[in-house]
């Protein structure tokens, strides 16, 4: 009977666990947000509205509450921010202007916003990412027309850097590409920045075969970038008369994807030998893939044959002539 | 010394091997372009060679479906079986003539017949080269062809890589056969009348 009682109890503590966890998933406000950030319980002074699809406002003279839609462009991810680099952040470290008040005030909606180089320039801390450098490959890349900054790419309120702590290089490439996709398949953002007509990005590199594969297997700034050996994602973004055409910069030896792609598992495989940089890889490339041993037991094996036969007929002249 | 003619290459036979020939040299051609592709670029361009490769390697899968059917309906096929009968005597025979007896004349010691056109060395070379070679050739190629097709990983190796090696390593064997292949049709009676053969069809044979 004890034993039943047991078995009773420990099912039904299971259960209320599962329940309890589940539901933490399923929270607004996840237990998990006040183990990055110190500001949860500030940051939904804003996130009561920002965080929600609809908020609502009210009139204590009038005696009435409203409830209305939130822009979709106003909504910041709970989820995502504290998922970001920035999740240690008040709302109001960036946004300093009296944001509290409802309706914002016009001062509020005034303040500039802060650029990345601004908090991160000139700093040691940072310096493995060469905000700097990226900065000034920015400021000459096509992108630099008015409204557009870094936060155009980098959402202010869910960023993280991708490319340098995958682990699955697939899944980053993907990520990096839907991020020029936002605006190069989805001509209602891309006509907020700019005059031009609509370009059709699967039309214009159609000249590509198995294009979906290459989309699949390089980033967009692979072609479209100057490469730079100093940081990791080169951020020159070339007018497209500039962009890469020929194939062989991949398709090689001397392939380019191994400065830009493929620069940072190429490092770390460098270091662990060339067998494992070759074998070991998920990412191969034709053409870019050298196989010395193999194309060399393969010449020599040639040769040795045509050798041969070289004898071969040889002793069939001498021979045979009379 | 009475020559005989005897019909050993079917019209379909030649058909076939004339259109494989073509196709094989132009894969062999671009194949290796793409392989030793450098910055400065190659010997042909990287996106012609892959049209041409693509194309050429359709046409030699269909032509080989070709063969296959062939020997499988007429009775070309009876020259690719009962290669193990004898092989290693057989075998010793045939490359000691190549050895030394062509070099003093000795006359052929399987000489061609009806009901048995190859040597043992032509018979096992040319039952590996079509039975193992071109199959493992052809679907490792479909697999660089189709790469959503392939295992993404094997034990952690790029699937890719994988089917990749087994091509050219392939395509390397097909390409040695070649050389020797070609090499060994000079041996016939004169340095020409095998290739003669595999024009008209007919194989000269002496009593
Ligand atoms: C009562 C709901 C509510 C609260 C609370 C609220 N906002 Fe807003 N906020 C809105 C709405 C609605 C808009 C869009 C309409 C508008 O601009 O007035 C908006 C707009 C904004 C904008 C865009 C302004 C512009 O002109 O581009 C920013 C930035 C902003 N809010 C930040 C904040 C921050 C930071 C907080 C917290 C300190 C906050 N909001 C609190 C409802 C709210
Ligand atoms: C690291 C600085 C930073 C932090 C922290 C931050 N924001 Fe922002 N936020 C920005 C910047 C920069 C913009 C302007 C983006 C642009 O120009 O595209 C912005 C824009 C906004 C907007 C306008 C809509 C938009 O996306 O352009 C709202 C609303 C907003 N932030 C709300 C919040 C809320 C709510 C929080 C806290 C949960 C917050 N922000 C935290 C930097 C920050
Ligand atoms: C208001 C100042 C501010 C702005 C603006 C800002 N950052 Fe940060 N960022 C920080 C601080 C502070 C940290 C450290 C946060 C921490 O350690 O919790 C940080 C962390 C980071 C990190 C992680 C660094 C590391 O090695 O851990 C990256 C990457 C980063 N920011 C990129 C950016 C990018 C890209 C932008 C612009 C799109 C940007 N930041 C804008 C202040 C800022
Ligand atoms: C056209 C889009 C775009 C713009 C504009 C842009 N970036 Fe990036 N940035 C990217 C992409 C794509 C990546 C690679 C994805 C990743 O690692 O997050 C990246 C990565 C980064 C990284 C991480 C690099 C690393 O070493 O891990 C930093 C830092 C960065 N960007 C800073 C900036 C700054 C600063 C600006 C503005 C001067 C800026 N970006 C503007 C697209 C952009
Ligand atoms: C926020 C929207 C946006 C994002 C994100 C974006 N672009 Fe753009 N892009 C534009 C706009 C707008 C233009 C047109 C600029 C102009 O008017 O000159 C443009 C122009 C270009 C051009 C030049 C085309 C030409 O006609 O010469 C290239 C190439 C390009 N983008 C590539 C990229 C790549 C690669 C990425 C991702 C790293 C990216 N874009 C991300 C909006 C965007
Ligand atoms: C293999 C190299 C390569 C890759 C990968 C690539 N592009 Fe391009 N792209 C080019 C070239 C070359 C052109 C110029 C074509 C021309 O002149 O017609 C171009 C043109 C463009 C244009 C201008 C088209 C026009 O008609 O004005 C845009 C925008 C663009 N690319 C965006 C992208 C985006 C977004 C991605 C990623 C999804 C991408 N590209 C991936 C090579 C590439
Ligand atoms: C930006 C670098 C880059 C450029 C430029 C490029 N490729 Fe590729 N290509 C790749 C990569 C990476 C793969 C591997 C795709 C995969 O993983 O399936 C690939 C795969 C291919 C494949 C498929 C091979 C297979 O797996 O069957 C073909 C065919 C190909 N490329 C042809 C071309 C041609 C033709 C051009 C020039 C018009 C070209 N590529 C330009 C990077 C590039
Ligand atoms: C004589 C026969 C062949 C030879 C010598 C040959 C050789 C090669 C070589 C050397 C490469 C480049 C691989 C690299 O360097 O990484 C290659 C690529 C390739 N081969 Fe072949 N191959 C032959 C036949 C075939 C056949 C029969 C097929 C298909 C059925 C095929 C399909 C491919 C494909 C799809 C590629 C990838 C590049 C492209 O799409 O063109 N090949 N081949
Ligand atoms: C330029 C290229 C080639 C030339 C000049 C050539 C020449 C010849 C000649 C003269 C013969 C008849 C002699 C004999 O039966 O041994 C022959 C037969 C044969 N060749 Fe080739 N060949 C070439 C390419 C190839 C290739 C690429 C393959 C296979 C991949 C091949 C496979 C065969 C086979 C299987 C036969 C026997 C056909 C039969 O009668 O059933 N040949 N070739």
């Amino acid at each position: 009977m004890k034993t039943k009682k047991t078995v009773f109890s420990t099912i039904l503590l299971a259960l209320v666990v599962s329940i309890c966890a589940q539901s933490a998933d399923t929270l607004k406000i996840k237990p998990s947000f006040y183990e990055v950030s110190d500001y949860v319980d500030e940051n939904e002074n804003c996130l009561k509205c920002h965080g929600e699809t609809k908020y609502s406002y009210s009139d204590a003279d009038r005696g009435k509450t409203l409830t209305k839609i939130m822009y979709p462009d106003l909504i910041v991810d709970r989820d995502a921010y504290y998922d970001g680099v920035h999740r240690s952040f008040m709302c109001s470290d960036c946004h300093m202007g009296d944001f509290e008040e409802f309706p914002h005030s016009l001062d509020a909606r005034m303040e500039d916003n802060f650029a990345c180089i601004d908090c991160h320039g000139y700093d040691e801390t940072y310096a493995q990412y060469h905000f700097e450098v990226i900065d000034a490959e920015f400021a000459e890349s096509i992108h630099s027309i008015d409204g557009f900054s870094c936060w155009n790419c980098h959402d202010p309120h869910s960023y993280k850097p991708n490319m340098r702590d995958t682990e699955d290089i697939k899944e980053a490439i993907r990520f990096n590409n839907g991020m020029c996709l936002e605006c190069h398949n989805n001509f209602s953002n891309f006509m907020l920045l700019s005059d031009k007509d609509e370009i059709n990005v699967v039309e214009s590199h159609d000249w590509l075969p198995n294009q979906v594969a290459h989309f699949r297997s390089v980033r967009c700034i692979e072609c479209h970038t100057e490469i730079n050996d100093s940081i990791l994602v080169a951020h020159k973004i070339l007018p497209k008369k500039e962009a890469v055409q020929q194939c062989a910069e991949c398709h090689s030896r001397n392939s380019r994807l191994m400065h830009s792609l493929y620069k940072f598992q190429s490092q770390k495989d460098r270091k662990a030998g060339y067998v494992n940089s070759v074998i070991l890889n998920d990412t191969f490339v034709i053409g870019a893939n050298p196989s010395p041993l193999l194309d060399g037991i393969s010449v020599v094996v040639f040769i040795l044959s045509f050798l041969v036969i070289l004898f071969h007929t040889a002793l069939r002249i001498i021979k045979l002539r009379n | 010394m009475t020559t005989k003619k005897i019909y050993v290459y079917p019209v379909w036979v030649r058909l076939w091997h004339v259109l494989n020939a073509i196709c094989f040299i132009l894969l062999i051609l671009t194949g290796m372009s793409l392989h030793f592709t450098t910055a400065e670029g190659n010997f042909i361009r990287f996106d012609i060679s892959v049209a041409i490769h693509n194309v050429a390697a359709i046409i030699i899968t269909f032509n080989y479906g070709y063969f296959v059917m062939g020997n499988i309906v007429s009775s070309n096929g009876k020259h690719y079986k009962n290669w193990r009968k004898n092989l290693a005597t057989n075998l010793w025979r045939q490359g000691r003539f190549y050895a030394f007896g062509i070099f003093k004349k000795e006359p052929h010691p399987f000489p061609v017949s009806e009901d048995n056109k190859f040597n043992p060395l032509q018979k096992i070379s040319y039952v590996i080269v079509m039975y193992l070679g071109m199959p493992l050739l052809i679907i490792s190629g479909l697999g660089l062809l189709f790469p959503e097709t392939i295992a993404y990983t094997v034990f952690g190796v790029s699937g890719l890589l994988l089917t990749d090696m087994l091509h050219i390593t392939m395509g390397f064997v097909l390409s040695l056969f070649l050389l020797i292949h070609i090499y060994t049709c000079t041996l016939g009676e004169k340095p020409l009348s095998l290739f003669k053969g595999m024009i008209n069809g007919y194989h000269d044979a002496h009593d």
